[in-house]
């Protein structure tokens, strides 16, 4: 059954075979950037910003070329979000803005200025777990935990736009987060526990 | 000497229990704070400049720039000029700064001159190591040459499985603070207790004047057990920044290239077997390499012990970075080499590879256990529903197989010291220099503890990972659980003991009448003549008790030992059209003796087959024979399996009284064996031809179905 050579000179398999890394890539190269452009040039040298973070204004002064990440964790003590590839591919250093998921790495935090800045440390106040949170725990969706806090706050992001999520829209939806130490059977069950736990907008 | 076995099975009330993970909350709303997450105003930010060749001596070496800048608190030469460098990213020069960005620039500033040398990167083409390559010897077992004579059937072939890195998501690195005589480091590690001992040496201070802290490490995997030399000059940096303290890690490229690989191994292995498939000989020439000290030496044949046996092993030194321990050092590469020639052999044989491994049980040293294991495992994937003979999967272009390997390990409890203390107002505190690497440590000593004496689990406050509490051993090869669990069984009976001397008297009846259940102290028998546990601490009058109990690896008492076995299994698709595979079904059947939290031992389980997923589809470290250098040290190349690639993963614990009487046995390393070995043996399966390397890009599946088509 050997495959029929199409007339160009390059298979299906052949194709598909060459291009497996190149194809990832473009993904990345095609993630849109979050601010438009305002013509106005800042810095080199540190500029004084505004971040709303988890409802909160915080003042900053901080080089242009500072990501929204590093600013979260370098200067505003904000450490939830981390930093493990620094070039949006695992997910770890997730947050939400303006409703919608990104990776701080990917963002500078003079972007960020205006923006509804949602980031793990909002999720959770006092004592109790936010349903995400909580069925991460129930679940045992971690173990180091150093991947947890970006994929809490994708499944967060993903249950706010899909609250009635199907198991392969789980897989689907959190598929830009990484964990290394194996943590997606738990993950999927938490997510979707979470999903039943949050219906009707409770706690969102 | 007090009882400290432990409790029977049907009367324990804490242990064995599934219970979740005790700082899980910690961790999913993101206030567990990691070494890396370590944030003051004096803090500095340190980088580290690499050497961007493979084989090169350090000529001149210009910081002038660098320590001009605005910023810099500290510069240092780790690699003078003379220096031969072994490996690219070796480390050159460190800088730490205010900040990060300073840090960055002032890095960019420094002119380093090499003068280059010939490298070896690859290892996989043996003709090609010259004299890197070096042979160990020959090892003859039996009488190969007569065995191979006289079989019925004989197999040959050639198998590769390649350098790894570990990817710990949070990379290697450390916080730390060198002032006056006295250091405080904030490390990532596996070893929180011997990081003093470590840097000591390095340092030339005393070990009593440093102190190492940590609460969460980031991943680890065997690739975090020393101070290792970011630690040294960051200690230095620390020093030369008038005792601030800086913060070094590693960025990402940097830890993929240095920070740790699990050596290769590559093998022409030959093995016959009589017609009836009685395995008979073994012949393998194999290579490794994991660095220029050359690579480990996988233990073949694998957990079959073949009467007759001829091998060859050579180590080839490559210009890369070096080995570390990879969860369960040479047993991966060791499985591979043996399971999927084996599994080669049975096609040939055309005999079913569970009746196969079966049969020749006999040449392991726990036929038994893998018998039973073999056939729980096939019950639970479906096995005789779904098994065929190799490469009869029918039409159409996807190709469903099944596969199977099987592994050991030891997993006997390491050296550990722990203390409690009750005092007199009830409060208990459990107290061990170990580390929770994420397996879930600090609630099993958790559940142990309120198991002994009686409490919920929140009546115990736990203290580890601080240098200042009593020395637990460093937390690789499966040796955590067994020691700390018995550590602190032995140091809670101990305390209890003492807790029950003192309440004695005023209960009016002998010390071994009672017993401590349910928050409370009684008598054996008759739970109305009781105290509570708050008002039997109070007899303790204004003396705490303080209490130690001890594991010692080399005589546990019965609490923990060692040797399992574990059989896996897979089921995988495979397009040929595409090459690409997917994962249907993982089942692995876990022998694990007293298991203390299934559900975290379930957790365990999941995450070693994901890793084994990763390494059968995905991970490989690429060398550029060119530059020297590694091709894929960022993340979106050097690819891990994401959510929706692994599959639906069964785990089977063997919880039976009969298992559960060998005592606690580690449990990080065995599951992470013998998948990517199964799932090699399914693709076979399913596409009716063996793909020789991992992992098994559609690129290689595609190659290897060519090959067979030509």
């Amino acid at each position: 059954m050997s495959p029929k050579k199409p007339k160009n000179g390059v298979s299906r398999r052949g194709f598909i075979g060459g291009v497996g890394i190149g194809a990832i890539g473009t993904g990345i190269l095609e993630t849109p950037a979050l601010a438009a452009d305002s013509g106005k040039s800042l810095g080199p040298g540190a500029v004084p910003i505004t971040l709303r973070i988890n409802g909160k204004p915080y003042s900053l002064t901080i080089e242009p070329r500072v990501t929204l990440l590093d600013a979260l964790r370098n200067h505003l003590e904000h450490t939830g979000a981390k930093r493990v590839c620094d070039r949006g591919t695992c997910g770890a250093c997730t947050v939400i803005v303006n409703s919608k998921v990104v990776y701080s790495c990917t963002v500078l935090a003079i972007d960020a200025q205006d923006k509804d800045i949602q980031t793990i440390e909002g999720l959770t106040s006092g004592s109790q777990l936010h349903p995400v949170s909580a069925a991460f725990v129930n679940n045992d969706g971690q173990q180091c935990g150093y991947c947890t806090p970006g994929f809490v706050m994708a499944a967060k992001g993903f249950l706010d736009k899909h609250p009635n999520p199907s198991y392969e829209d789980v897989e689907k939806g959190l598929g830009g987060n990484l964990c290394r130490c194996g943590t997606y059977v738990g993950v999927r069950k938490a997510v979707l526990e979470a999903a039943k736990e949050m219906k009707g907008g409770r706690n969102a | 000497m007090p009882d400290y076995s432990w409790p029977p099975m049907d009367t324990r009330k804490t242990i064995g229990k599934p219970i979740s993970r005790l700082d899980g909350g910690m961790k999913s709303s993101g206030r567990a704070k990691y070494a890396s997450d370590f944030n003051r105003n004096d803090l500095q930010h340190a980088v580290i400049v690499t050497c961007p060749h493979a084989h090169a001596k350090v000529v001149k070496i210009d910081t002038s720039a660098a320590e001009k800048m605005p910023g810099v608190s500290a510069v240092k030469i780790i690699s003078p000029p003379g220096t031969e460098i072994q490996w690219a990213y070796t480390e050159v020069v460190g800088i730490a700064a205010s900040t990060e960005q300073i840090a960055r620039d002032a890095a960019r500033k420094v002119k380093i001159d090499y003068e280059v040398i010939p490298h070896l990167v690859r290892e996989a083409d043996l003709a090609k190591a010259g004299n890197r390559a070096k042979a160990a010897g020959e090892q003859i077992k039996g009488d190969p040459d007569k065995a191979f004579q006289e079989a019925d059937v004989t197999v040959e072939g050639q198998y590769g499985i390649p350098v790894i890195n570990h990817t710990c998501l949070e990379p290697h690195g450390q916080v730390v603070e060198w002032k006056g005589e006295q250091v405080n480091v904030w490390p990532s590690t596996q070893n929180v207790s011997g990081i003093p001992g470590d840097l000591a040496q390095a340092l030339k201070i005393p070990a009593s004047n440093i102190r190492s802290q940590m609460q969460f490490i980031g991943g680890g995997f065997g690739s975090k057990f020393a101070a290792d030399r970011w630690g040294v000059e960051g200690s230095h940096l620390s020093k030369l920044s008038g005792g601030k303290p800086v913060k070094l890690f590693l960025d990402r490229a940097q830890d993929q290239a240095i920070a740790g690989n699990r050596p290769s191994a590559y093998g022409k292995i030959k093995i016959a077997a009589k017609k009836d498939g009685t395995i008979t000989a073994w012949q393998s020439e194999s290579w490794a390499s994991g660095g220029i000290g050359g690579g480990g030496a996988p233990p073949i044949p694998y957990v079959y012990e073949i009467p007759n046996q001829r091998k060859n092993h050579i180590a080839v030194a490559t210009n890369t970075g070096p080995l570390r321990a990879w969860r369960a050092p040479n047993h991966q590469q060791a499985c591979y080499l043996t399971c999927t020639a084996m599994e080669d052999l049975a096609a040939k044989l055309k005999m079913d590879p569970v009746e196969f491994f079966s049969k020749n049980a006999d040449l392991t040293t726990r036929p038994e256990v893998y018998r039973a294991q073999l056939k729980k495992g096939a019950e639970l994937i479906e096995w005789s529903k779904r098994w065929h003979p190799r490469g009869e999967s029918g039409n159409g272009p996807v190709k469903r197989g099944l596969g199977l390997a099987l592994h050991t390990w030891g997993g006997g409890g390491h050296n550990s010291q722990c203390r409690t203390n009750i005092h007199p107002d009830g409060t208990v505190e459990v107290e061990l220099c170990s580390q929770d690497l994420g397996t879930g440590t600090r609630t099993i000593i958790t559940q142990v503890a309120a198991e002994t004496l009686g409490l919920p689990m929140g009546a115990i406050t736990l203290h580890i990972g601080d240098t200042q509490l009593p020395p637990s051993g460093p937390s690789g090869g499966s040796t955590t659980v067994g020691g700390v669990s018995s550590s602190t069984r032995k140091s809670t009976v101990n305390a209890l003991a003492k807790l029950l001397d003192a309440v004695a008297p005023s209960m009016g009846v002998p010390v071994e009448q009672l017993q401590a259940v349910d928050g409370r102290i009684q008598v054996k028998g008759n739970s109305s003549k009781s105290l509570t546990w708050k008002a039997a601490c109070q007899k303790l009058g204004v003396s705490k008790i303080s209490e130690m109990g001890e594991n010692n690896q080399r005589n546990p008492g019965g609490l923990n030992s060692s040797g399992v076995g574990g059989v896996q299994m897979a089921d995988v698709s495979v397009d040929i059209e595409t090459g690409i595979v997917k994962m249907n079904r993982v089942v692995a059947v876990q022998d694990i003796g007293l298991v203390i939290n299934p559900k975290l031992a379930e957790s365990q389980i999941h995450g070693a087959c994901i890793m084994g997923i990763c390494a059968a589809l995905m991970e490989e470290r690429i060398m550029d024979e060119q530059t020297g250098t590694v091709l894929n040290p960022e993340m979106e190349f050097y690819k891990l399996a994401g959510i929706g690639d692994i599959g639906e993963i069964i785990a089977h614990l063997d919880i039976t009284p009969e298992h559960d009487k060998r005592g606690v046995i580690g449990l990080g390393e065995p599951p992470a064996i013998s998948l990517i070995t199964a799932i090699a043996n399914a693709v076979a399966n399913a596409i009716g031809v063996r793909v020789p390397d991992v992992p098994l890009t559609p690129n290689r599946v595609l190659a290897a179905l060519e090959r067979r088509n030509a």
